[in-house]
Parts: structure tokens; C-alpha cells; sequence
């Protein structure tokens, strides 16, 4: 084997399948289609009257990384407005080696990501799901 | 006779590639075949011996950059057993079934019916859908039968009289399946329709005879048959390139150009507008005669030996299902795959590991995805340069793939 991109923290968010389902009665849902692979995430959100994320739940119909990736952020997404959010998503740009500087908990798992261009948007992929409920 | 699998790996350069210190073994030859000296040397030679535009040119390199090119177009008749002249070199496959598709069906009149099939490629569906909305046909879907085959049992009931055009795979891009070509051409010639194979999957296996199939159109992608990206072929009647108006105009495809009035250029000229892809035509010309030289009886046995292989060492992995026929009868060196609990692209990755290159995903056939109700499958698509090394490594990819990530 010549590298491991599918290392045990990434394999563990995966199995871990945190906040997957779905929301009884969501404020918002949005569904985000990756039309090259046909990974496709839907996000269910219950939103205070302050537009934060009192909860979430999520479906993934895609890869590993995906799922990983929706785990994540489902982890840390509640008591978060949009702007919360979108620092998040510089978290986990961060991780993939998008944008300069280290990650934090949990989207610093992805950094071998940074080697496999092709699959980042596999890790994006829930952001612009979420980004979309929440607009 | 024994085939030299060797003999042929030699001829391919990039099979001696080493990536992070491991052999390539290239089992994604459906997306892209890869090319031999014969083909590379051809190109190489144009580019340096004769590159210059064709047909109008009066020097010397124009005189041989057009003898070049139309020996080509030779080259490719004499593999698919038809005359140059109906040999419409074009941008790829999909441009030849665009072709197809916006020529000959300007001919069409609304509620004229085009039938399809499930499991046909994007590029086999969407340009009749946009014939569909530029001019009123209909279109007609065959399904598929559980084993991933064109269901030719129903097919009489959904061939009318008012159907024009059958256009299917000649070959599954996902399944493999062959289709039986002598019975869909009965079946629509009972009707009158004609009747198109998308080849893009059959042509890198062999030589063809195509006026015995009793067809009407054939498509086909060089690159997918060891020739250059860039270039394809529509093969057609040539009652039908005379009838057919021009799909693109501009220069070569003229009669003669006024303002007034423009006459178009007979075939395969008239399809030809603009500069042709000179190189890769080229290319893919010395690809024909390069498979033409190829003993396909044994290769054709290798490759499905390749193809029992690998579905023998998928059987013996837990939680592997084979979508399309199991058998070796009627079907090419397509396999596509699933691995219970894991993700076709992660399958795909784990096996970029272990040096393997495969295809993961719907294989731009979503229909027949959605058929199945899977996200997409691991496709391997093989070649006669493939040997045993290469399933290997696959099936040793896949117990990976499964031990790690479900």
C-alpha cells in the first residue's frame, strides 16, 4: 500500500455516524448533490429564534469521507448561527489544506485529505448542504 | 494457441510506469484505454514529419498531412468492414451520437418515437432528450433484466410503428452485457426503424463487420480503443450521411458559400466542418490497424479468463455482488461490483492503493442505477494487455477494503 488515506480517526467518524437521521419536524432541510460522483447529503435543522442550530440530523447517500464528514459536523454544528457555521467550514478547508494553517478537533482528521484532491469535495460536501438549510 | 500477454504489455509504455514505487495495474480501460508504440509513433510522426491542415493546402506537408489523414479514415473502414467514405471522423462518441441526433433527427417529425434502453450511457440518452424538446419526438425505454441485460423479451411491445430510431448499447458500460444485435434488428426493421449501437465499449475488442449486423448507425471512441483523446467515429449507411443535413457548420463542409445560398460538401465532408482532429484521427487509425494485427481469438479468451478470475476472487470475498451476467457467455470484459457496507469510491481508493486503477460511481449511467437502487458500483474494465497480476492485486485491494472499512 502507498499511503493511507483512510486512516482510523477518519474510519472512526464515519462508524460513529453521529447525528444521522432524521429531524422529526425541522425548521429547514436542504439536499446538496455531488453530480460528478453522485454522493448526495441531506441536512434536517431545528433553529432558535435566533437562527441558531438547536439540533441537526443528517443522511448521506456517499462515500466514507462523506459520511466522516457529516459526523463532524454534526459534533460540533448545534448552539451555531451561519457565521458560526462558516467558521467551521474554514476548519475543515483548513484540514484539506484549502486555505493556510492547522485544524482543529474533529476536522483535523482530514488532513489526508490534503494528498487526494479529487475527494475533497467528499468532505465539503455537508458544508454546502448546511450552508443551503441555512440560508 | 497460447496468448503472449507479455508481447502485447511491451508494447504499451506505461505499463513499465512504477508510482510510489508500485507497478501500475490499469483495470480502468472502459474511461480510457491506454496506447501503444504502434499508435504513439503514428502521431509522433505527423507531428514532426507532416503536421500541416488538410485538404486545401498545396504544399508538400498539406499533400501529406492529407494523404496521412485519409489513410486514417482507410484504416478505421477496413476494422469496422465498411468503405472510407462513411467513415465520419468526429470530436468522440458523444459527438458522434449528437451527431446522429440532431442530423438525422431533423428528419424526425413530432410524435416519430426513439427507443432506448436502461441501461444505456448519458451520452445515449441526453442528446435525445434534447431532440425530444427541440422537436416533439418521444422517447421509449427497454428496461433491464436483473442480471443487467437489455430485456429483449419485452422489446416487441414497446416497438411501434411509429418508432425511427433503436439506439443502444453495443456493449454495457456497466454490466458488461453484449446485446443481441441479430435480434434488435429484426425487431426494428418489422417496423422500419433504424438502428444505432453506441460501440464505445465493443470497438476496443476486436474488428467488426458491420454491414453483416444489419445496422443503420455506429459510433465509437478512440481513446477508448488505444487511440488519442479527441476523435471518434460515426459510422453510417451511406443512403443516410447523403440524406442527413450538416450538424455543424463552417469550413470543408461547403459546396459553395454566399450569401444568398450555401450548398453543403458531400459526405463524409459535410460532417466534417472546421479543422478535423488531424493527429488523433491519425492515431486512432494506426489503434484499428494495431487491433487488426491482434490474434482476437486469443485475446478474447484472455480477457474472459481475466474476467472468471476476477469473478471467482470476488465470490470467495464476503459481502461482494457481481452487477450483471455471470456468465462468460455474451458479454465483454466489463465487471462491475458492490462491497456490502462499503462505498463503490472508497473501494476505488483503497484499490489507487494497492496500484490499482479502477472506475468507481454511476459510470454516467444513472438510470440504471437508479434501476438497482445503488449510489454506483466498482467497475473494472479490461484490456488484453491485462494479466493475472493485475486481478490479483485487485482482489487483494478489495479483502483490504473490506477488512478496514465496514
Amino acid at each position: 500500500m502507498s499511503d493511507q488515506l483512510y486512516q482510523e480517526r477518519i474510519v472512526a467518524l464515519a462508524k460513529a455516524k453521529t447525528g444521522a437521521g432524521k429531524l422529526a419536524s425541522p425548521t429547514k432541510s436542504a439536499r446538496r448533490d455531488n453530480p460528478l460522483c453522485g454522493d448526495r447529503v441531506t441536512i434536517d435543522i431545528r433553529l432558535d429564534d435566533s437562527g441558531h442550530i438547536v439540533e441537526m440530523a443528517h443522511q448521506v447517500r456517499g462515500c466514507l469521507l462523506c459520511q466522516a464528514s457529516a459526523s463532524a459536523l454534526s459534533s460540533v454544528a448545534v448552539g451555531r448561527d451561519s457565521a458560526g457555521i462558516a467558521e467551521l467550514r474554514h476548519e475543515a478547508e483548513r484540514a484539506i489544506g484549502r486555505e493556510e494553517g492547522e485544524a482543529s478537533e474533529p476536522f483535523s482528521a482530514f488532513t489526508p485529505l490534503r494528498a487526494h484532491k479529487a475527494r475533497q469535495e467528499c468532505v465539503l460536501l455537508p458544508f454546502e448542504a448546511l450552508r443551503d438549510a441555512l440560508s | 494457441m497460447s496468448f503472449d500477454v507479455a508481447a502485447v504489455r511491451r508494447q504499451f509504455p506505461i505499463l513499465s510506469e512504477v508510482i510510489d514505487g508500485q507497478p501500475v495495474h490499469y483495470l480502468d480501460n472502459g474511461a480510457s484505454a491506454q496506447t501503444p508504440d504502434a499508435v504513439l509513433d503514428a502521431v509522433r510522426k505527423y507531428e514532426t514529419t507532416g503536421r500541416a491542415n488538410v485538404l486545401r493546402g498545396v504544399h508538400r506537408l498539406a499533400e501529406r498531412a492529407t494523404e496521412s489523414y485519409e489513410k486514417a479514415r482507410e484504416e478505421v473502414a477496413a476494422f469496422l468492414g465498411v468503405e472510407p467514405m462513411e467513415i465520419v471522423f468526429t470530436g468522440g462518441c458523444t459527438a458522434a451520437i449528437n451527431l446522429v441526433a440532431y442530423a438525422y433527427g431533423s428528419l424526425l417529425k413530432p410524435g416519430d418515437r426513439i427507443l432506448l434502453s436502461e441501461l444505456e450511457h448519458h451520452s445515449n440518452i441526453v442528446p435525445w432528450q434534447l431532440l425530444r424538446s427541440r422537436s416533439g419526438v418521444e422517447i421509449d425505454m427497454v428496461p433491464v433484466t436483473v442480471d443487467g441485460r437489455i430485456d429483449l423479451e419485452v422489446l416487441p411491445r414497446l416497438i411501434t410503428p411509429r418508432t425511427r430510431l433503436v439506439s443502444l448499447a453495443h456493449v454495457s458500460n456497466v454490466t458488461g452485457a453484449l446485446i443481441d444485435v441479430r435480434a434488435v434488428v429484426e425487431m426494428a426493421k418489422s417496423v422500419g426503424a433504424r438502428v444505432m449501437l453506441d460501440g464505445a465499449q465493443r470497438a476496443p475488442h476486436g474488428p467488426l463487420d458491420l454491414p453483416a449486423l444489419g445496422i443503420d448507425f455506429y459510433a465509437l471512441a478512440g481513446h477508448k480503443a488505444y487511440g488519442p483523446n479527441g476523435v471518434g467515429v460515426l459510422w453510417a449507411k451511406p443512403e443516410l450521411l447523403d440524406a442527413m443535413p450538416p450538424f455543424m457548420g463552417g469550413g470543408s463542409m461547403i459546396g459553395r458559400v454566399t450569401f444568398a445560398e450555401t450548398t453543403w460538401a458531400p459526405p463524409p465532408r459535410r460532417f466534417e466542418a472546421g479543422t478535423p482532429p488531424i493527429g488523433p484521427a491519425i492515431g486512432l487509425g494506426a489503434a484499428c490497424k494495431w487491433m487488426q494485427a491482434l490474434d482476437w481469438t486469443a485475446a478474447h479468451a484472455h480477457e474472459m479468463a481475466l474476467v472468471q478470475r476476477l469473478m471467482d476472487g470476488l465470490q470467495r470475498i464476503d459481502g461482494t455482488h457481481i452487477l450483471g451476467p455471470a456468465s462468460l457467455q455474451n458479454r465483454y470484459p466489463v465487471v462491475s461490483f458492490m462491497l456490502d457496507g462499503v462505498h463503490p469510491h472508497d473501494v476505488a481508493q483503497t484499490l489507487d492503493s494497492f496500484g490499482v486503477a479502477v472506475r468507481a460511481g454511476h459510470h454516467c449511467a444513472q438510470p440504471l442505477m437508479d434501476r438497482f437502487d445503488l449510489d454506483g458500483t466498482t467497475r473494472v474494465s479490461m484490456a488484453p494487455y491485462n494479466d493475472n497480476t493485475d486481478i490479483d492485486a485487485l482482489l487483494t485491494g478489495v479483502v483490504h477494503a473490506a477488512k478496514t472499512l465496514r
